[in-house]
């Protein structure tokens, strides 16, 4: 029971954690709160099947085996992100913040309303990979295959993404400009390559989140992107906006107490798990405004 | 000097006098062409006025998005909707309410107040944590504070009704009613903007630290601000459950979120005619596209947009306006009388 728990509560917190850093990239360069990202994420697991508004969804892209599938998935989230970044955040360089979420926000409703006349707005079941769902016995717990994939894919991706942050020239550029976009511009960091690279990671890793999701509830969903995107905005508060470090660290925790409480609460308080836990998320704020890992370049200047 | 000061002064106030007669003005517009349609959709647009007006009196004086404020309208509805309804009903209907509200049988106007008063008393909770935050961690928290909001109507079904609706509120809302709520919030709205608290408020939003450093206390304006706001989003919402009749908890949810920053933006965050020309503007417009969505029959051909283009369209609207106006239709300006109507005994005095 106990083991059971532990690979719950680290496939979703992984889960979580690999969609909060698509946000906290972006944020980071940029400061946009990027409220299209669970429209990335529906994007990419509408790329999948065929187009139209027939109850019955037919396998498109999604018939392709995994070793062209992953990689052509992934291709096509980072080209909408790239795309998205060039026709609408690219006018608005000079824009305050709040008019960038403001614009995030209506690119999001766009897509969503474009991806209801495409494919109609009822819910579609999508067989992607369904061999993947046979439980595998590990010591007391039998966990599906999936989730074990799950875990292994989110380490494996995080650990790539600290090995290209860290030692890659994109990578300390972006971190770089994290720090300090002026400064970093004027020390020859080009900003329109920094800025789509961020966008390209986040639509990337967007795409991730997808294909996990369609593989673990076999249903495409036009409003699938945005629950996880809200647990992902508040991991990116909780660990402080603009860490990224912080960010993976509040999606493994958010997972973890989701994963806590779904087995803990008492039946009748069930429903109310996401309640209890933006509730806790607004206690934990209120002790630390600032987030837990707090960046250096988060307090204002004088 | 002071003569200049003090006929800025009366200009300043003649601007909620000038947004009512606008208002006043599409109404009896849209009731002289007698179509029951237009009627509607004039009671509607008023609503809007009043839920955007109160949304407008915290983001536009405290520069902070808020992403939960059709949060208060669903509590405001649903408050309204359970001291109204008759208590048979609510006797099958909501069986979990306490013994109090199920035999409560108000009139629909303290109940309107009571939905505002209800909102507002949770915004004063809620606010108290949230507004904590700097602006765009705040912006989030508000995002949540409207999941969590959500996620307890559909689901706490034995008070709220779940996701099935909740029927038979008492349809009072005509576009009379409508207006003088409008014109209440409009009026509400430039005391609270022209009182020292707004002008506080201002200020910080313009810079935080100077504000700071002159003895603002940003919190407790903020805090102030959002209550007030929640007040007539709470007693919007009341007025859209009963002018509907029937109450959703997903009526109150992104979709008005949208509708509400849409109409905001593309009017002009700036200002409080900017939030009620926004309003109208946006209204006529989705008026138009709902019927070009239904069909128009042009000769023997019929020409309708594909459904959801509505959205797609304002969206790319809002984007646009974000990009080449981003200070929004009014640009940040008022508007009021000019300053020779008001100057008169002012000018003479001097």
């Amino acid at each position: 029971m106990s083991l059971q728990l532990v690979f719950d509560a680290l496939a979703l917190g992984g889960i979580y954690a690999v969609a909060a850093l698509g946000i906290a990239l972006i944020f980071g360069v940029m400061r946009l709160v990027n409220f299209a990202h669970g429209q990335f994420i529906a994007c990419a697991v509408f790329a999948l099947i065929v187009p139209s508004t027939d109850a019955l969804a037919v396998l498109g892209l999604g018939a392709l085996p995994a070793p062209v599938l992953v990689p052509l998935i992934l291709l096509i989230g980072a080209g909408l992100a790239v795309l998205a970044e060039a026709l609408v955040f690219r006018p608005m360089r000079n824009a305050s913040p709040v008019a960038l979420m403001v614009g995030s926000f209506a690119l999001g409703v766009a897509l969503q309303n474009l991806l209801l006349a495409l494919y109609g707005g009822r819910p579609k079941a999508v067989s992607l990979w369904a061999e993947l769902g046979q439980p595998v016995q590990i010591a007391s717990a039998s966990v599906p295959l999936l989730q074990l994939i799950v875990i292994a894919a989110v380490a494996v991706i995080l650990a790539g993404l600290a090995l290209m942050l860290r030692k890659s020239r994109l990578g300390l550029e972006m971190r770089a400009a994290a720090e300090d976009f002026t400064m970093a511009r004027m020390l020859g960091v080009r900003s329109n390559r920094v800025i789509s690279g961020a966008f390209a990671l986040s639509g990337g890793l967007a795409a991730v989140v997808a294909l996990v999701l369609v593989a673990q509830t076999g249903v495409a969903d036009v409003r699938m992107g945005g629950q996880i995107m809200l647990v992902a905005f508040i991991a990116t508060v909780v660990g402080g906006m603009g860490s990224l470090s912080g960010a993976v660290a509040a999606g493994l925790g958010i997972g973890a107490a989701s994963a806590l409480l779904q087995a803990g609460l008492p039946a009748d308080a069930r429903p109310f798990r996401d309640a209890f836990l933006y509730g806790g998320v607004i206690l934990v704020l209120l002790f630390r405004p600032q987030g837990l890992f707090a960046p250096v370049g988060a307090k204002p200047r004088v | 000097m002071t003569s200049q000061h003090r006929i800025r002064r009366r200009m300043t106030a003649t601007t909620p006098v000038v947004l009512s007669l606008l208002l006043l003005l599409f109404v009896l517009a849209a009731l002289s062409l007698g179509d029951r349609a237009m009627a509607r959709m004039a009671a509607e647009t008023l609503i809007r006025v009043t839920f955007v007006v109160g949304f407008w009196v915290f983001v536009g004086n405290s520069g902070v998005v808020s992403f939960g404020h059709a949060a208060f309208g669903c509590i405001g509805a649903y408050v309204s909707a359970w001291l109204t309804l008759r208590p048979e009903m609510k006797a099958t209907l909501l069986p979990g309410l306490p013994e109090v509200i199920a035999a409560a049988d108000w009139h629909v106007l303290p109940a309107a107040v009571a939905g505002g008063g209800v909102a507002a008393l949770v915004a004063l909770l809620t606010g108290a944590a949230i507004l904590r935050l700097s602006g765009i961690a705040a912006s989030i928290a508000t995002f949540a504070f409207l999941a969590m909001v959500n996620t307890i109507w559909a689901n706490w079904t034995s008070v709220t009704g779940g996701t099935s609706s909740v029927v038979g509120l008492e349809r009072y809302v005509t576009p009379w009613v409508a207006l003088g709520w409008a014109v209440a919030a409009i009026l509400v709205a430039a005391l609270h903007a022209a009182s020292a608290s707004g002008l506080a408020l201002r200020a910080a939003r313009e810079d935080e630290v100077a504000a700071a450093a002159s003895g603002i206390d940003r919190y407790r304006h903020r805090l102030l601000a959002y209550t007030l706001s929640a007040f007539f989003c709470g007693s919007g919402g009341a007025l859209m459950g009963h002018f509907i009749g029937v109450i959703n908890p997903d009526g109150f949810y992104l979709g008005l979120t949208f509708l509400m920053l849409a109409m905001v933006v593309i009017g002009g965050v700036g200002s409080l005619s900017g939030a009620v020309v926004g309003v109208l503007a946006l209204s006529i417009a989705v008026e138009g596209l709902v019927r070009l969505e239904k069909g128009i029959s042009v000769g023997a051909v019929t020409f309708a947009l594909p459904p959801g283009s509505q959205e797609i369209i304002l969206a790319v609207a809002m984007i646009l306006i974000l990009i080449f106006r981003p200070a929004g239709l009014m640009a940040g300006r008022e508007v009021m009388l000019p300053a020779r109507w008001v100057a008169g005994r002012a000018s003479r005095e001097t």
